[in-house]
């Protein structure tokens, strides 16, 4: 058997990375397969959080490649998703602690008992993402509808393919309907018209998804939550099910639509 | 069915975009805009490797013209105002008398 590798890179910190990562991962294993998590923010742990798994860390990766502890031994079974594994950050090193052709052995090795290994890669361009690409046979890139996030996707996208990462997926997070309907938010297209990547998929902004970190249950497992569902579709279409975009912003009622006629009358 | 607080929305909404293209576009087309720009400066580079290749193309298609000075030549991206250029500098050594090209 072998895995698909996917890292979870966006270059800007605080776009949702590490949620993205977290979540996709969820959903993938509610649907069967078998996934391993990787967390490659080192000295800045946190996916083992979002999953509500920071209790049960005995190794992490640092120990792995050092040697101290087998690859095996050291993934923590997620509580309610028995499919998901998490192979914790060391919070006490830096990113120095480990090599490309170090992460690169750890993916390959995991890659051979489960369908996917997903790296949540740290922030910015330096050896924390030199690290996390290096197994890596795809990229999903998080970006929000804003400038600088933008930008930084742009810059990632470009440093991708020197390390044969071809087509990388797009996930533009929390879009806020409201405020592209009034115009003050770059809405998908703009996006897309930027970076002309592949979307796979659009996630709303949504509370739901800090009341489910806080518990440190993932979004996914929230049946209401629009994050949840957008996770969700993702994974489906990782999985190659043809999902639709949920409109990202919301259906307009007639009311709206007959104000926006004539105002596109009057020109 | 229309919720009231909608429609007030609708309304809201419409006068804000009616005012805000009095005063000059909705905050999304700066973004978008801004955008386009800084990411076509961004992008206004070659890898060293294809700099040095479009560098050899240039001397090709100029000596056949002039004898130019390739020591001192520069090729570089200007990215100044709203625009992005390529800007070379090649110091020319002698105008040849016979251009080595037919004209068409």
């Amino acid at each position: 058997m072998s895995g698909t590798v996917i890292v979870v890179t966006s270059g800007k910190g605080g776009v949702g990375k590490t949620t993205a990562a977290a979540n996709i991962g969820a959903a993938l294993a509610m649907m069967g397969p078998s996934v391993a998590l990787i967390d490659a923010d080192i000295g800045l742990r946190n996916l083992d959080l979002v999953l509500g798994l920071e209790n049960r860390i005995v190794y992490d990766l640092v120990n792995v490649v050092e040697g101290v502890a087998d690859v095996r031994k050291a993934l923590i079974r997620h509580k309610h998703i028995k499919n998901l594994s998490l192979l914790p950050a060391a919070q006490s090193r830096d990113k120095t602690a480990v090599t490309p052709e170090q992460m690169k052995a750890v993916t390959d090795d995991l890659k051979s008992s489960f369908d996917f290994v997903i790296l949540d890669c740290p922030a910015g361009i330096e050896q924390g993402f030199k690290n996390a690409i290096a197994g890596a046979e795809r990229a999903i890139i998080v970006t929000t509808p804003e400038m600088s996030a933008v930008r930084d996707a742009d810059r990632i996208i470009g440093m991708l393919e020197p390390h044969e990462i071809y087509d990388p997926w797009l996930i533009i997070n929390r879009i806020r309907p409201d405020m592209v309907k009034r115009r003050d938010m770059l809405d998908v297209d703009d996006v897309l018209e930027q970076l002309k990547v592949d979307l796979l998929g659009v996630i709303p902004d949504d509370e739901a998804i800090i009341v489910a970190t806080n518990k440190g249950i993932p979004v996914v497992m929230d049946e209401k939550s629009k994050a949840g569902r957008a996770f969700r579709d993702v994974a489906a279409r990782i999985m190659g099910e043809d999902v639709p975009m949920a409109a990202a912003a919301e259906e307009e009622d007639w009311f709206t639509r007959i104000i926006r006629w004539f105002a596109r009358a009057r020109g | 069915m229309v919720r009231k607080g909608e429609g007030v929305g609708a309304v809201m909404d419409f006068l804000q975009r009616l005012f805000g293209r009095l005063e000059g576009g909705s905050s999304r087309d700066a973004a978008k805009n801004r955008l386009r720009l800084v990411l076509v400066q961004d992008r206004a580079t070659l890898s060293p490797g294809l700099m040095e290749q479009l560098k050899t193309d240039l001397i090709e298609v100029i000596t056949r013209y002039l004898d130019v000075d390739e020591s001192n030549m520069r090729v570089e991206f200007d990215n100044s105002d709203a625009s992005v250029a390529i800007v070379a500098s090649i110091p020319v050594k002698e105008v040849k008398r016979s251009p080595e090209v037919s004209v068409r």
